[in-house]
């Protein structure tokens, strides 16, 4: 017999079926327009699978070789060994970690002004505010790998090219974070101490800066964690620090002594972030 | 005053060095804070080179590369045609070409975010401890996620290259790799989130634990999941339009020729036209996301 069983026990015939599909034809599936478009939809989607595939050239014998090849590294990377260059990698690394702490520093250092230029309360030009704002837009999309390569063509291969890209990355999204905390920053001080008769810098000093400041140290804190991550790789192109070491060690093959850079790289981020982690909490949470 | 021990001056006086001593306290903690950030900030200048006199002769040199590289635009000639130097045209000469490099970029990283999507949700499953599975396999899945994900994509890129050969399916599959440690460790956040019940209705109801996940699980989370893969397609664009720097695909390898080349105004040609992509389609991404996650919840 045809029929569905519900908990109940309760059997309904083939007619109580169809009366409920009139009733509420949502509750047993999608409607015909619905399922057309998704089969359409899937086609779409599948077509444009099936078209960057062939343009990417990934064919199945393509990355079956591949991962071949890639087998036979990981193979060579096992065991990971410094090689003879222990002080050269541990110089690398330190570096690195120079490079993302002072980049960080001058990127907070200037984006201190900028962010009390930006704050909404405190900036009143409307139209100077807005083309700040577009600026610093622009700035932000710009990778800070691209600005490495740059400075390397105008100051020359070292860290101090690493130094000012991981600066000029930061400072437009620094000082975005900035003038939103002073945007949000309690306005009862600050209009007391007007009232008293401070100046507009006094306002800032001593009514806006001791609430804001532990958040700006805090973002600082953040991209400087963040910081030494990409500052391990501005050494690619040419910006000073260990990845300057793994892109030679990668040219020639070297993959033990990749393996090992990597996990010293991975070593240090891990290091940073519990450092990095405490002193935030420390400082946010003692306000 | 009757109840008071002791005489309101001696009480002001005894305030006055308490306030004292602890404003004490807090100068020389600010202070002996700034001396350790002083002698790391010197320490980080001396391992890093940054010394005054390298700055002071390098600064003239910056200013003129990035004056070189700002484009020569003339209002007077600015709609003018592709010969007359000063023009738009001019500036952006070759933009089919590089047109070209921003969709192959762009395709990219959208084919590196689906795989790598893929590839977070199904290991987003066993990593997440709330669907029943040994906290071994949790455990051990959460570590493979951190494991992808802590290795930079540059650099699994320049390894990828000697594997696959040059070319976009290296920085493709370098991309996702990363990608899917990222968003496999939030899909699997994100399931732990999840209300419980469904969950149990169809285990209940005799469901098998795959059959779970995808009625129970998968429906609950989508919003979230198609959020935040969508967020890491904006995030890849940026990651895909520098891969190519070594050697693996998109417009970073045209970007690193013209900039190894000194081809000064077509630097900025290319970056404006990089930041103009990502923004439209931050724009574009944003907008459908906030429409597909109506579709879906």
């Amino acid at each position: 017999m045809s029929g569905v069983i519900n908990p109940g026990g309760h059997v309904l015939s083939a007619a109580e079926v169809a009366a409920w599909r009139a009733r509420m034809p949502a509750a047993f599936g999608p409607s015909g327009a619905a399922r057309v478009w998704r089969w359409l939809g899937i086609a779409a989607f599948l077509a444009w699978l099936a078209g960057t595939l062939w343009w990417f050239d990934v064919s199945p014998q393509r990355l079956w070789n591949g991962l071949n090849g890639l087998g036979v590294i990981v193979r060579l990377m096992i065991p990971p060994s410094p090689g003879e260059l222990w002080v050269e990698i541990l110089q690398g690394l330190a570096e690195s970690l120079a490079m993302a702490f002072l980049g960080t520093a001058i990127a907070a250092t200037v984006a201190i002004p900028l962010g009390f230029l930006g704050a909404r309360n405190l900036a009143t030009n409307m139209l100077f505010r807005f083309s700040l704002r577009r600026v610093f837009d622009g700035m932000r999309g710009v990778d800070q790998l691209i600005w490495a390569l740059a400075y390397v063509r105008a100051v020359g291969l070292g860290p101090l090219a690493g130094v000012l890209a991981i600066a000029t990355a930061d400072i437009a999204v620094l000082a975005k974070l900035y003038a939103a905390a002073i945007e949000n920053a309690e306005k009862k001080q600050a209009e007391g101490i007007a009232a008293a008769g401070g100046s507009p810098m006094l306002v800032m000093r001593f009514g806006i800066l001791p609430q804001v400041a532990p958040i700006m140290l805090g973002h600082a804190l953040y991209f400087f964690e963040s910081n030494t991550r990409s500052a391990s790789i501005l050494g690619v192109v040419g910006a000073g620090g260990i990845g300057l070491q793994i892109a030679e060690r990668i040219r020639v093959r070297n993959w033990d002594g990749v393996a090992f850079i990597i996990i010293m790289m991975v070593v240090m981020v891990m290091a940073i972030d519990w450092v990095s982690q405490r002193l935030r909490r420390r400082l946010i949470g003692g306000r | 005053m009757s109840g008071m021990t002791t005489p309101p001056s001696a009480a002001l006086a005894q305030a006055e060095a308490a306030f004292r001593a602890l404003r004490r306290q807090r100068r020389f903690a600010t202070m002996l804070g700034a001396a350790i950030l002083l002698a790391c900030l010197l320490m980080a200048g001396r391992v890093s080179e940054f010394y005054p006199s390298t700055l002071i002769a390098g600064a003239p040199r910056i200013g003129e590369y990035f004056a070189r590289i700002a484009p020569s635009l003339e209002w007077g000639k600015f709609f003018a045609g592709a010969e007359t130097e000063g023009s738009l045209a001019f500036w952006m000469y070759r933009l089919d070409d590089w047109g070209l490099l921003l969709f192959e970029t762009a395709q990219m990283a959208a084919l590196a975010t689906l795989m790598g999507a893929v590839v977070g949700l199904l290991l987003a499953f066993p990593a997440a401890r709330n669907l029943g599975l040994p906290s071994w396999m949790s455990e051990a899945a959460r570590r493979l996620l951190e494991a992808t994900r802590t290795v930079p994509e540059i650099v699994s890129a320049l390894i990828f290259v000697w594997a696959f050969g040059v070319g976009a399916l290296a920085g493709i599959l370098a991309i996702a790799l990363h990608t899917a440690g990222a968003l496999g460790k939030l899909f699997a956040d994100a399931m732990e989130n999840i209300e419980m019940r469904p969950w149990d209705g169809v285990r209940a109801a005799g469901g098998s634990w795959f059959q779970a996940c995808r009625y129970a699980v998968l429906p609950a989370a989508a919003p979230d999941l198609l959020s935040y893969a969508m967020l890491r397609f904006e995030i890849n664009l940026r990651s895909a339009s520098v891969i190519g720097f070594v050697g693996a695909g998109g417009i970073g390898e045209e970007l690193y020729k013209v900039i190894s080349f000194n081809y000064y105004e077509e630097i900025s040609a290319i970056i404006v036209l990089v930041i103009l992509a990502v923004v439209c389609i931050d724009l574009a991404s944003e907008a459908l996301r906030r429409r597909v996650i109506e579709a879906v919840s």
